[in-house]
């Protein structure tokens, strides 16, 4: 593998094929975990449930197969990234006085001018993101609920209590402009860079990827929008918070 | 010169040589009529700067009608200008509102290394070329031209890919500077067609490693290489490009 992914890097076709598969994988990722969100809009049994669900998924294999494939995933496409992007320096040394644009068939954009930036702006919330749920509060910090009788992390009641407050809000918020931002050059560029393109496929693509971009940022950004303003801190789990709590 | 044109200000990039540092200068020309070419401008007023004794500014052109892809400027940071589908040497004056101001500056990449002034050093083309962009055939008596049927469709695909005259533009224009427009289209040309089948894999493999080695940049398909190239060729190539590569990369691996 290591052997592969280092012969792909070194040409300028293969760093854009890993790119965009990595891209593409994370993608795939993104949609499902905006599904698995939208638990939270049926209560904190359901999300509670959904959480317990994929933790103990395969007898708690899955979800280390996944992170593991998503870490890969994430290092290759932040290493190609990086990479294209110094090597754009090199490639002109002495840029333009009087910057233009030709306009046209061009898809030359904000988004497309802005994806390392927007790509390291999903790096920070990536890590400010796993900090704040998965490795934040748990039941030992008071947040317990019980499943089927048994013990478990009360993750509903983080989230809430979470997006009651303004910063983070507005901070998700933020973050996830930069998600739609990402994706609406990099769903299509990934299809491109995969040599996918032909006169009839490539607009239908390009529409795609300006879709999957709102409805993502959107969807993502709608929940702690919800939240702030229209979900109450959960009265019954505090409750046992409070009993159980030191 | 005429009395009855219009002056402008041209602001153009001054570089005497390779590894001399340069700066954007200064012009006013005056009594330029509007069915002038833009190239035509430069040539009134080089012929002003040597009346004057001055040095004049070196730029490229041969063809002027748009066919021999000499000419490359970056006009007001578009290259070849802002009109579509176009050359520099196509420009005309009646474009630009009188009394404007037309910043002109090279085509810029490292791998087009500055000559002076407006020209560049394209070679790295030609070693891209010299890796593949060809087709090895014995020649003698020219073949019998139905010999090999080839579809009006793949005909017409290649037709358009070939219609690159390898100005540079795409690179100029390309915020990566990458050089994959031109490429693309020197592969797809070839590969869709059944003569370029017997050097397929070899030609894509040879040319995108050369393209590596000159020190262009990778393409993150801005697109805009397409939107500045005179003969309009697609990006699509850069996708036949990149499938060609893959297939070619898939062969090697299998065998
Ligand atoms: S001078 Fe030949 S294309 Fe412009």
């Amino acid at each position: 593998m290591g052997g592969v992914l280092g012969g792909c890097s070194t040409s300028s076709i293969g760093k854009k094929i890993l790119s965009a598969i990595t891209g593409l994988g994370m993608v795939l990722f993104v949609v499902g975990h905006l599904a698995g969100n939208l638990t939270l809009l049926l209560g904190a049994e359901a999300f509670n449930n959904y959480a317990h669900f994929l933790k103990h998924l395969m007898h708690g294999a899955f979800i280390y197969i996944a992170e593991a494939g998503l870490l890969l995933f994430f290092f290759t496409h932040i290493w190609m990234g990086v990479t294209v992007w110094l090597h754009k320096g090199r490639a002109r040394e002495e840029g333009y006085e009087v910057a233009g644009n030709a306009g046209g068939e061009s898809k030359k954009s904000l988004s497309s001018l802005t994806m390392i930036l927007s790509g390291i702006s999903l790096a920070i919330f990536v890590v400010i993101h796993l900090l704040h749920f998965k490795f934040g509060p748990a039941e030992a910090q008071g947040y317990l609920t019980t499943i089927d009788g048994q013990p478990a992390r009360d993750l509903y009641r983080l989230v809430i209590e979470e997006f009651h407050k303004p910063l983070p809000t507005i901070a998700y918020v933020a973050f996830m402009l930069f998600l739609g931002l990402h994706l609406r050059h990099g769903f299509w560029s990934a299809f491109q860079s995969l040599g996918v393109g032909s006169p009839r496929l490539t607009p239908a693509i390009n529409t795609a990827a300006l879709i999957l971009a709102l409805v993502l940022a959107i969807g993502f950004l709608a929940l702690p929008v919800y939240v702030y303003f229209g979900v109450d801190i959960p009265a019954a789990t505090r409750v046992v918070a409070l009993e159980v709590g030191p | 010169m005429t009395t009855n044109g219009h002056t402008y200000t041209l602001k153009v990039w001054r570089q005497p040589g390779a590894d001399r540092p340069g700066r954007l200068a200064t012009y006013t020309v005056t009594g330029i009529s509007p069915d002038l070419s833009l190239l035509e401008a430069l040539d009134v007023l080089n012929e002003d700067l040597i009346r004057k004794g001055e040095d004049p500014i070196a730029f490229e052109s041969d063809c002027r009608e748009g066919i021999c892809g000499q000419c490359g400027i970056v006009v007001n940071g578009v290259a070849h200008g802002s009109k579509l589908g176009c050359t520099t040497c196509e420009i005309r004056m009646r474009e630009f509102a009188p009394g404007s101001t037309i910043t002109l500056e090279p085509f810029r990449a490292t791998a087009f290394p500055i000559i002076k002034d407006l020209v560049i050093n394209r070679s790295a083309f030609d070693r891209i070329i010299a890796r593949g962009g060809y087709v090895s055939i014995n020649t003698g008596a020219a073949p019998e031209a139905n010999a090999i049927p080839v579809a009006r469709d793949l005909a017409e695909k290649a037709m358009d890919a070939a219609a690159c005259i390898g100005c540079g533009a795409c690179v100029a224009a390309c915020p990566n500077a990458s050089a994959s427009l031109f490429v693309g289209a020197k592969v797809s040309q070839l590969a869709v067609m059944p003569q370029g089948h017997a050097e397929r894999e070899r030609r894509v493999t040879r040319m995108v490693a050369q393209m590596d080695a000159e020190g262009f940049g990778n393409c993150s398909n801005h697109g805009e290489c397409e939107a500045v190239c005179p003969k309009e060729i697609p990006i699509h190539v850069i996708s036949r490009m990149r499938r060609e590569y893959i297939r070619a990369s898939v062969k090697s691996v299998l065998g």
